[in-house]
């Protein structure tokens, strides 16, 4: 056989037996990157960029000086090898140097994400910018809204009285009893998960999840008129505010009265 | 009890492998700034940055930048490999070479190894692996070997605890001992391969010297990259390819002296 059309073939060869592999790979990692529960360090860039980013090295993880961080090991049904936290049994401390976050090399934990910039564009860390996530109550089970006294999270919460706050809600049962109840402000609420280990139910009745998994998002239309920078929102909207579908395409307006209905 | 100079490389490899593992897990353990991280991403010191400049090649494969620490980090492998230590990364450095040294060290001892034999795959395919690693990346916006790397799996496990991450060493170790001698590190790992490509003008490198060699053999034996001994016994030169590990196996077991450590330019090689 010529050389050349051996080694074309050889090069044919390699090239489709790759590509198997790589189709193969694709699946496999697609699969394995989808874990929208999984709680990262402060100063985390979004997940996406986050699993391209991080190299696993574990300098993070070796800053922590709680131990709270881990990275994931095979079986951990997490991100192979990225840092998260287990709140329940080690939360966030909120330390004010933010070690883990300044630790990172690779930029997939970014301070600039966790910084105040002052006047003259100086940043300084600021913990309390920290998005882990947001705590979420389940009603429920928490038994301060059964009407049990109890605010271990709001006493627990580093930043009390406005990422949790306590609401008098009149005890309907009773009639002359108040129900002291939690709520999460997301303005405020870091995530750190404190009030995840301070929970006094057998499974924490407030847990800490992903903010892109439990918020939602409102239309920029809407508009809180009583607020005077909300109006900004609109800003870049357009003004022309007609919906377009098949059926009106062909009479917007008039397709009830021409009997083509 | 052999004499030192049969096996004075490979207890230093040992000890370079082995210590550098412990440093790193000491600095998790006990806060030690020597050391810290591991081969993925380290810092020396606490301040000189190290990085593995395949995973930086993948990062940028899935379309995303890395910051300048982790880039000059890179930098300084790069320069440090192929400038000066050629592929002794693999061998000098590596734990998983400890893994698959004994998987082989077991395949001669109990006969599996049958010279001669078609090997099951080429040596080749670790280029090709560098080249699905890139086209897998790209595809799923993520370094795509370091999510499946035994080699990480292991040294990660060694730092920080290993999980169930036993179970893909234990695979390269059968993998090697049964399917394919030198089958992860000489054909398949894609690291290995990168540092191949990086490594083939590095200085120090082993050389072959004609008028002592008797023809024993034994170094092509031993050796878990034969093919980059093509001179023996015929031309007295260095060896040039980017394959070899330095892992000076070959100097051990020739009692010829007819082979050393040298640098490549030496007015012997014409």
């Amino acid at each position: 056989m010529p050389e050349r059309r051996k080694f074309l073939l050889t090069m044919a060869r390699g090239l489709g037996a790759a590509t198997v592999g790589g189709l193969v790979w694709t699946g496999f990692l697609d699969g394995k990157k989808a874990y929208p529960t999984v709680l990262r360090p402060p100063g985390a860039v979004p997940e996406r960029d986050f699993l391209a980013k991080c190299t696993k090295c574990g300098l993070c993880v070796e800053a922590c000086p709680y131990q709270a961080l881990v990275l994931a090991k095979p079986g951990d049904e997490r991100p192979l090898g990225t840092p998260y936290f287990r709140m329940r049994e080690n939360p966030c401390r909120m330390c004010r140097d933010i070690p883990c976050t300044v630790s990172c090399p690779t930029g997939a934990l970014d301070p600039s994400l966790v910084s105040d910039s002052d006047d003259q564009g100086k940043a300084s860390l600021n913990v309390n910018r920290t998005r882990i996530g947001l705590a979420v109550i389940d009603r429920e089970t928490c038994i301060a809204y059964w009407g049990i006294q109890c605010d271990a999270c709001y006493r627990t919460c580093p930043v009390i009285d406005k990422a949790i706050t306590v609401e008098h809600i009149r005890n309907e049962r009773t009639g002359k009893h108040a129900i002291l109840g939690p709520v999460v402000h997301s303005d405020f609420c870091t995530g750190c998960g404190m009030c995840e280990r301070a929970c006094v139910t057998k499974k924490a009745a407030i847990f800490v999840l992903p903010r892109q998994l439990v918020m939602g998002e409102s239309s920029d239309r809407y508009v809180r008129g009583w607020e005077s920078t909300d109006e900004e929102r609109m800003s870049g909207v357009p003004e022309d505010t007609t919906t377009v579908t098949p059926r009106s395409e062909k009479s917007p307006l008039d397709y009830l009265n021409k009997g083509d209905l | 009890m052999p004499p030192f100079r049969e096996y004075k490389f490979l207890l230093s490899r040992r000890i370079s492998q082995i210590s550098i593992m412990l440093l790193f897990a000491v600095g998790n353990l006990l806060g030690w700034h020597m050391l810290r991280g591991n081969l993925s991403t380290s810092r020396v010191l606490g301040v000189l940055p190290l990085t593995d400049p395949f995973a930086v090649l993948q990062i940028f494969a899935a379309r995303q930048f890395v910051s300048w620490e982790s880039l000059l980090g890179a930098l300084i492998i790069i320069l440090f490999f192929a400038l000066i230590a050629g592929r002794s990364f693999c061998s000098w450095v590596c734990p998983m070479n400890m893994v698959t040294d004994t998987a082989n060290w077991f395949r001669k001892k109990i006969g599996l190894a049958v010279s001669g034999k078609s090997p099951v795959i080429s040596r080749k395919t670790r280029y090709w692996v560098i080249g699905m690693s890139l086209a897998v990346s790209l595809a799923t916006g993520i370094a795509a070997f370091e999510w499946i790397s035994p080699i990480s799996m292991l040294h990660r496990g060694m730092i920080f605890g290993m999980g169930m991450g036993w179970i893909l060493v234990l695979a390269v170790f059968f993998f090697d001992l049964f399917v394919q001698g030198d089958g992860f590190c000489g054909h398949v790992c894609p690291l290995g391969g990168f540092h191949s490509l990086i490594s083939r003008f590095s200085l120090i490198r082993i050389r072959h010297r004609k008028e002592k060699c008797t023809l024993c053999m034994k170094c092509l034996e031993i050796c878990p990259e034969q093919q980059v001994l093509p001179m023996i016994g015929k031309v007295s030169s260095a060896v040039t390819s980017g394959e070899c590990t330095n892992c000076g196996r070959c100097i051990e077991v020739c009692r010829d002296h007819a082979m050393k450590f040298g640098i490549r330019f030496s007015p012997e090689n014409p």
